[in-house]
């Protein structure tokens, strides 16, 4: 088991994506972590065949 | 007066649209609001209500629709025109401050942040192994906080995750702690030598928190969400991880380990592991009690002690005491004194927790001391609650099960849920006892001791009409940093009452001592 890119997280700066509920992203924010909150909506507009169709051709 | 409006193209995260349909539905003169996306089960609901047009009809997931029922034009007018401010405020960055550029793609988020090395990812749970899997084979750790995601799929994100070296916080991790910062929902605790990996959310929050009043600190704080001990497909995969990673950080001398019971074989892997690492360690599995010691690793009885334990060994020093801060004797003053002021007829005990394993916490006391709990927790027959919105006998119902949470937000977001169970428990007359958890932190309300000093004070004047006495016996998880304000929010729930204990073990071990003497009223 390695674990050398969790030891590099443990020594680094918390770097943040933040994908969904908005205020995860203020919380962080409120304790000085850099975040970057994405505009995120489901992909294909939610359908679910391209959805999958999405996911076959590996996009 | 009915007004439907669909918006294309807008979309917003769960939590804030069900806080904003909560406020609609409280405006005066509203029947109804609804502010959701156009999902098949949300547009399933609105035509079960009674507010779908024809214009719903072709709303997709991407599409907000709002739908309010009013009893005037002017009433629904103003309703949707705040609404409408209130999405508006929303997509401009949250609340005044400055606009920033949001990416739609994690590729784009990449561009704008190449340094970023954590996703933190709670889309609706169709979505989200999806995009978790994107975020591992871009070499990201990944805290998924999303639920409703497969037992195959964490299987395969596990799998990814330990190929890559990467953290797979999750399917269903609510709250961890990494490198100081506390993520989703976390306390800010003081930071230190104690390493803590959880497969279980409020179990994390509990002993992080109990450990901060001791005195001790967290170096890291991993979540695995609740199925990685539990199901023998998951493996415990990241918990194995988590231990291993712990190992090796320098910052971490003491290792803690809380899970609900795991299965047997897994149970056994886990304990290889703890001693493998050379470092003291500490293992809460709740449930029936394996107390003692293996090796380097201790038991213990319950989380405050597994807390107690942790700060003892980060001292270079062996736990010895109890850590309870009222006496046999004192306890049992105080149950008397409670009992003493109840009706003849009042004699079960009703556990109302927003945290699910301490629920389960309070019920293993219980069991163990003789008490039949029915719960929405259990499996086993004869054990499970009839219906989770109605207690009978001796019952312990943990209210952020998903039967409550469906289309309303958590417990620990939004109290009115438990408001309203509190005064369903204070109208059967056979309630002696209320046992409850406040869970502060970051995610949870603003004010919860507030909300709940409210619904408690009515309970008990509605009891105390009738010539009873409802006890009320409470605990806080949080510490003196976390930005509710812990010492305001216990004297919010003293003042209405309450009896608060320093954790949960402690407010369960006092309705312990308040229920044996109801019992022997019975005998």
């Amino acid at each position: 088991m390695d674990v050398k890119k969790i030891r590099e997280l443990f020594s680094k700066e918390l770097v943040v994506i933040n994908m969904g509920l908005e205020s995860f992203a203020d919380n962080l924010r409120k304790e000085d972590v850099k975040v970057l909150p994405m505009d995120w909506k489901p992909p294909a507009g939610g359908n679910k065949r391209l959805i999958a169709l999405l996911e076959k051709l590996g996009r | 007066m009915k007004k439907i409006l669909v918006r294309k193209n807008a979309y917003y995260d769960s939590v804030f649209l069900m806080l904003a349909t909560k406020a609609l539905k409280q405006r005066p003169g509203i029947k109804e609001a609804v502010v959701a996306m156009g999902t098949e089960v949300n547009l399933g609901l609105l035509k079960e209500i009674g507010l779908f047009s024809g214009e719903t009809e072709s709303a997709k997931p991407n599409d907000l629709v709002i739908a309010i029922e009013g009893e005037t034009e002017e009433a629904v007018e103003e309703a949707c025109r705040i609404a409408e401010e209130a999405l508006k405020k929303r997509s401009h960055g949250g609340g005044g401050e400055k606009e920033e550029y949001r990416p739609v793609s994690l590729e784009g988020a990449l561009k704008i942040i190449p340094e970023a090395n954590l996703v933190v990812i709670s889309v609706p749970g169709m979505y989200a192994a999806r995009e978790a899997r994107r975020a591992l084979n871009k070499g990201l750790h990944v805290m998924l906080f999303s639920d409703h995601v497969s037992v195959e799929e964490e299987v395969e994100l596990k799998e990814t995750a330990v190929e890559r070296g990467l953290l797979m916080m999750g399917p269903d991790c609510g709250t961890a702690i990494l490198n100081g910062k506390p993520l989703c929902f976390a306390n800010v605790v003081r930071r230190g030598p104690i390493g803590l990996v959880a497969a279980s959310g409020s179990g994390l929050q509990e002993v992080s928190c109990c450990i901060d009043r001791m005195g001790g600190g967290i170096s890291q704080a991993i979540g695995t969400g609740g199925r990685d001990l539990q199901d023998q497909r998951v493996r415990g995969r990241m918990m194995l991880m988590g231990i291993e990673a712990l190992k090796h950080d320098p910052e971490t001398r003491v290792i803690v380990v809380i899970s609900k019971p795991p299965a047997e074989e897994l149970a056994a892997k886990v304990l290889s592991k703890l001693e493998d690492t050379g470092k003291p360690c500490v293992v809460h599995f709740l449930g029936p009690k394996a107390l003692g010691r293996r090796g380097s690793v201790r038991f213990s009885g319950n989380m405050e002690e597994a807390a107690a334990m942790a700060v003892a060994l980060s001292r270079g020093e062996e736990y010895h005491r109890s850590c309870l801060s009222l006496s046999e004797a004192e306890a049992s003053r105080v149950a008397e004194a409670e009992v003493n002021r109840m009706a003849s007829e009042q004699r079960y005990v009703r556990g109302l927790f927003a945290g699910g394993t301490l629920a389960i916490e309070a019920m293993v006391l219980f069991e163990e001391e003789g008490f039949k709990i029915l719960s929405n927790v259990r499996k086993e027959p004869g054990r499970v609650l009839k219906s989770p919105h109605r207690s009978e006998g001796h019952a312990i119902v943990d209210l952020g099960d998903d039967v409550f949470t469906l289309g309303r937000p958590h417990p620990m977001i939004d109290p009115s849920l438990r408001e309203e169970r509190i005064a369903k428990e204070a109208a059967d007359p056979e309630t002696a006892l209320l046992l409850l958890d406040v869970v502060l932190g970051y995610g949870a309300h603003e004010d919860p001791c507030g909300a709940l000093a409210e619904s408690v004070s009515k309970a008990k004047g509605q009891v105390a009409g009738r010539g009873g006495y409802l006890s009320i016996i409470a605990s806080i998880t949080g510490t003196e940093k976390d930005f509710q304000n812990m010492a305001e929010q216990k004297k919010k729930l003293e003042s209405a009452g309450c009896l608060v204990m320093p954790s949960n073990y402690q407010a369960s071990v006092l309705a312990l001592h308040v229920m044996r003497k109801v019992a022997s009223k019975w005998m």
